[in-house]
């Protein structure tokens, strides 16, 4: 057998299911890893018992980082944010209570950016988390954490959020894979809310059948969130070896030269390997889809502002002191408890739902909206899925993007539309390219969007493609296999 | 300048009696310790979810359906923004452009619309003015937080204090016989603000409105709603202008106090919920709540009027009621042969000054007095076996102990005297007692008959039929 930490979760799994490999001391192996801890990637380690207690008496599920979003209940949970220092809910997320009902320890809590809005993780109120690849070099955001630990060996696997690609960015600046599911197949419950309409949990894992594990432990309806409805059919390990019949659209609007010509060189091979695979490849239209970002950047920022209300320094969280009134405490915990990032989209949020704009903001992107999920539409008439690089460039140096907010969001640019349409979408890892100010090579992620619920069918796909991009490299140092 | 001529609309907040609260699954409460039926949802912990109460909508439903309202097939939420500690998420859930209910009518009222929401905490300001401002702390009871409300609205369509005072006890009686809230404006479970405003009379147009809360009695709604006609007619008058704003109403003094800017939200900043999905009532669902309306005062005040031929302000004050309009339609069934409007005098009439005579609240139905028991006493007085005088004699001893009114003529000698050669003996004896009056009556002063009538009744114990009485007396003395 493998090394411990070099197996995947699935080769673990099945390890221990056949009573090859104790789950004690795979479990203990992780945490002794994740103790090692250098990027700043977990905000809470369970290393010392006091982890949330499994639901089952003979574990047989790789132990797992979770995003400090979600929360635990007695365990420290901060969104990333000053304003929940402290703070330990009272009770579980869905999400993270199925994990432990099926046997799948918690390894810790991942670091991310303030209430998952950035791109960089640099927006994080307890510090940035290094890229174990280039620790000079961001690991994306929001779900920083929970990629750089999976990527750099400090845990088998983890759970993110993607609000406008908060798993697939970071997944694919380190090198992993990151799925975003369809939004409905697994419950937002005690997942801290960003914005609503948009959040969704999914897994980050090493391989695509990780991925699809995961997601069966993760998804399915719940009576605690109206808008859950989960898969049709429990995800299946995905097993397809070629793509013959699948037709892939590449939008139009990719011609666009703000893609770094690394990326492009390594996405358009991805590409020749699809066709190698038997797929057929085309252009198709998204035209409202270059309004993506607009749109984005009202609805979720107005969705932002109304979930981050609550923060108020009475209930629960940080209070700052004050001598005056109710109303001068609720801004000074304000002012003190939320970072820049989160102020300015409160700010964007605010005004855009405020009388005499609401119209000309947020009703508009509303409309933008429903175009881009009709122009999803159309295109899964004539294809099987879309595809597109993840992030226009590698991962990027620290400090490199935090003066200027905009060249940040448009880090989001091919992930927000399947955000926007609610539909599913991949990231795995295709290769590694040279950034563009020169350096060592880092790597590329490859997006593949499918229609909503096709799930399966979008790991089937990416599994083959998996298999003919045979992406092994990895950070100096962490295990691979 | 023209009369001027009072518009009035009322926004009610009905709590509803559901076992939970609208979005979380905390029990309702009322006067129970500070913040014990709390739970992350309903203190807004970060990550929770509302779910809506499926048991909210059904009542809504059958609030909608008593109201004569549209149901729309999919109404949805939204966030109302805004800071204040009675609000733990910042937010409240409620329905904006489309709610649940639209146009509908209550008696002579238009409704506007009714919709669903969460009621917020209670707040408890420590300190004299017991208001935010001006006092020590504040403490927040989150027990209320979240209890379903549904809220209507009616059109303007009032024109007096007295009427506005007289609807919300229809919409009262009508919810509560929904089975659906306690409907107790104390407790808070029913709280009627008023939308006021004043028009030349005969205009079609709106005067300024100012909004009226804190009236937590029908007594204080009539009262608060005068004061603030009596307040805008007087400026109108004087030539200045009504602003809008929104008034405090204190039983205390009687007196109204806009409340401070702080305290009222500008730009609630209203847009979808989406943390929840659209409401789409099924068919049976509205069929359902159709099919389990009782019937309501509103129609039963038409049945009595149309069918049973009552005045109006008699059939409002036996339909109000259903107990009381139960114990009418019985007592009227075993009173065969008597018109429903007599039976219905002698319970609006009688019965309730008889019962008030022996004090207590005892309502008709609740009182020693059967049905069965009303019904053949009034047939008694009907067919003239007791005279009407002796008739509410009876009814004071039925009230007072129950039993039969025939046993109670027979045993006090109630029964009416028969014998005209009697009665004719009687007569002449009183007219030759009170020689007097005879006189006075024989040269055409009509009114001293009464002092001969009294003398009859005291012999007879008031068990001659007054009108026999007179009869003889005019045919002695030619009156």
């Amino acid at each position: 057998m493998k090394e411990l930490l070099a197996l995947t979760a699935l080769e673990a799994h099945e390890a221990m299911v056949a009573g090859e490999l104790d789950a004690g001391e795979y479990t203990d192996a992780w945490r002794a890893a994740a103790a090692g801890d250098e990027l700043n990637a977990y905000l809470w380690r369970g290393e010392n018992g006091d982890a949330p207690a499994i639901a089952v008496e003979r574990p047989c599920v790789a132990p797992v980082a979770v995003k400090d979003i979600f929360c635990t209940e007695g365990v420290p949970t901060t969104a990333g944010s000053r304003i929940l220092e402290g703070y330990r809910p009272p009770y579980t997320a869905t999400a993270v209570g199925k994990l432990i009902e099926a046997g799948a320890p918690i390894l810790g809590k991942t670091n991310m950016d303030e209430f998952a809005m950035g791109s960089s993780n640099e927006n994080s109120a307890y510090g940035a988390v290094l890229n174990p690849w280039d620790r000079g070099r961001v690991p994306g955001g929001s779900s920083g954490g929970s990629a750089a630990v999976v990527a750099g060996g400090l845990a088998p696997w983890a759970i993110g959020t993607d609000t406008g690609g908060s798993i697939r960015q970071p997944a694919a600046l380190c090198g992993i894979v990151g799925l975003k599911p369809t939004y409905g197949a697994i419950s937002r419950y005690g997942m801290i809310a960003f914005a609503s309409s948009l959040d969704q949990c999914g897994p980050f894992t090493r391989t695509v059948a990780d991925a699809a594990l995961l997601l069966a432990i993760l998804q399915g309806a719940d009576p605690c969130d109206s808008t859950s409805i989960g898969l049709p059919n429990a995800p299946r390990l995905p097993d397809r070896e070629d793509l013959g019949g699948l037709r892939f659209a590449v939008p139009a609007e990719l011609a666009s030269d703000s893609i770094e010509p690394g990326v492009r060189e390594v996405f358009e091979a991805t590409l020749a390997k699809i066709e190698g695979l038997g797929g057929e490849i085309a252009e198709a239209p998204l035209p409202h889809a270059e309004h993506g970002i607009s749109a984005y950047y009202v609805l979720a920022p107005a969705e932002a502002s109304s979930n981050l209300a609550r923060y108020d320094g009475v209930r629960y969280g940080m209070r700052a002191p004050s001598s005056g009134d109710v109303i001068e405490m609720y801004e000074a915990t304000r002012a003190e408890g939320f970072g820049a990032e989160v102020k300015r989209r409160i700010m964007l949020g605010t005004y855009a739902l405020s009388s005499g704009y609401y119209d000309a903001y947020y009703g508009q992107a509303q409309k933008v909206r429903t175009k881009i999920a009709g122009d999803f539409k159309a295109a899964f008439d004539d294809f099987d899925f879309v595809v597109t690089p993840t992030s226009p460039s590698v991962a990027f140096g620290l400090g490199e993007k935090t003066d200027d907010p905009l060249s940040m969001y448009l880090n989001d640019f091919f992930t927000v539309p399947m955000s926007l349409a609610g539909i599913p979408a991949i990231s795995i890892p295709a290769g590694l390219a040279e950034p563009s100010g020169g350096g060592p090579r880092l790597p590329v992620g490859f997006q593949i969007a499918a229609p909503a619920f096709a799930e399966q069918k979008l790991l089937d796909a990416a599994h083959a493609l998996e298999g003919a991009i045979g992406f092994d490299a990895r950070p100096e140092g962490v295990p691979g296999g | 300048m023209a009369e001027l001529e009072a518009v009035i609309g009322l926004e009610i907040h009905v709590q509803l009696a559901t076992r939970t609260k609208m979005f979380c699954g905390c029990e309702l409460s009322f006067g129970d310790e500070p913040n014990v039926h709390t739970c992350p949802v309903c203190l807004a912990h970060p990550g929770v979810l509302p779910v809506v109460n499926e048991q909210a909508i059904h009542y809504a439903l059958k609030i909608a359906a008593a109201l004569e309202c549209e149901v729309a097939p999919r109404s949805i939420f939204h966030r109302k923004n805004y800071f204040y500690p009675d609000s733990p998420k910042a937010y409240q859930i409620s329905q904006y452009d489309i709610p649940i209910a639209g146009a509908g009518r209550l008696g002579d009222v238009r409704i506007h619309r009714a919709h669903l929401e969460e009621d917020a905490a209670k707040m408890i300001h420590v300190g004299e003015s017991g208001r935010i401002h001006g006092s020590g702390a504040s403490l927040v009871d989150f027990n209320r937080g979240g209890t379903p409300l549904v809220e209507i609205v009616t059109e303007p369509d009032l024109r007096s204090a007295a009427e506005a005072a007289a609807w919300a006890r229809l919409l009262r009686e009508t919810v509560r016989q929904l089975g659906v809230s306690d409907v107790n404006m104390e407790e808070g479970s029913l709280r009627v603000d008023g939308n006021i405003s004043m028009r030349p009379a005969g205009s079609e147009e709106l005067g300024t409105k100012t909004e009226l809360k804190n009236m937590n009695s029908f007594r204080f709604l009539e009262r608060g709603i005068e004061a603030e006609l009596a307040r805008q007619r007087a400026l109108l008058e004087a030539g200045e202008r009504v602003e809008q704003e929104t008034l405090h109403f204190h039983p205390e003094d009687g007196s109204l106090h806009p409340l401070r800017s702080k305290e009222e939200a500008h730009d609630y900043r209203y847009f979808p919920e989406p943390d929840l999905v659209a409401i789409a009532p099924t068919e049976e669902m509205l069929l359902e709540a159709r099919e389990s309306l009782p019937e309501l005062p509103a129609a039963r005040v038409q049945r009595y009027r149309e069918e049973l031929g009552l005045p109006e302000d008699v059939a409002a004050l036996l339909a109000a009621d259903p107990e009381t309009a139960a114990y009418f339609e019985q007592a009227s069934k075993e009173a065969s042969g008597v018109e429903p409007r007599v039976v219905a005098n002698w319970v609006t009439g009688e019965l309730a000054a008889a019962l008030r005579q022996e004090g207590g609240e005892a309502t008709a139905s609740a009182s020693k007095v059967e049905p069965a028991a009303l019904a053949s006493l009034v047939s008694m007085v009907q067919e003239k076996k007791i005279s009407h005088g002796s008739g509410k004699t009876v009814l004071a001893a039925l009230v007072a102990g129950g039993g039969e009114p025939a046993a109670i003529v027979e045993r006090d000698g109630l029964a009416q005297i028969s014998d005209s050669g009697e009665l004719e003996s009687i007569v002449a004896a009183a007219i030759e007692a009170n020689p007097e009056a005879a006189e006075q009556i024989r040269a055409g002063n009509g009114k001293a008959i009464g002092a001969i009538v009294g003398a009859v009744m005291k012999e007879t114990k008031g068990r001659a039929d007054g009108g026999e009485v007179n009869r003889l007396i005019r045919e002695k003395l030619g009156g």
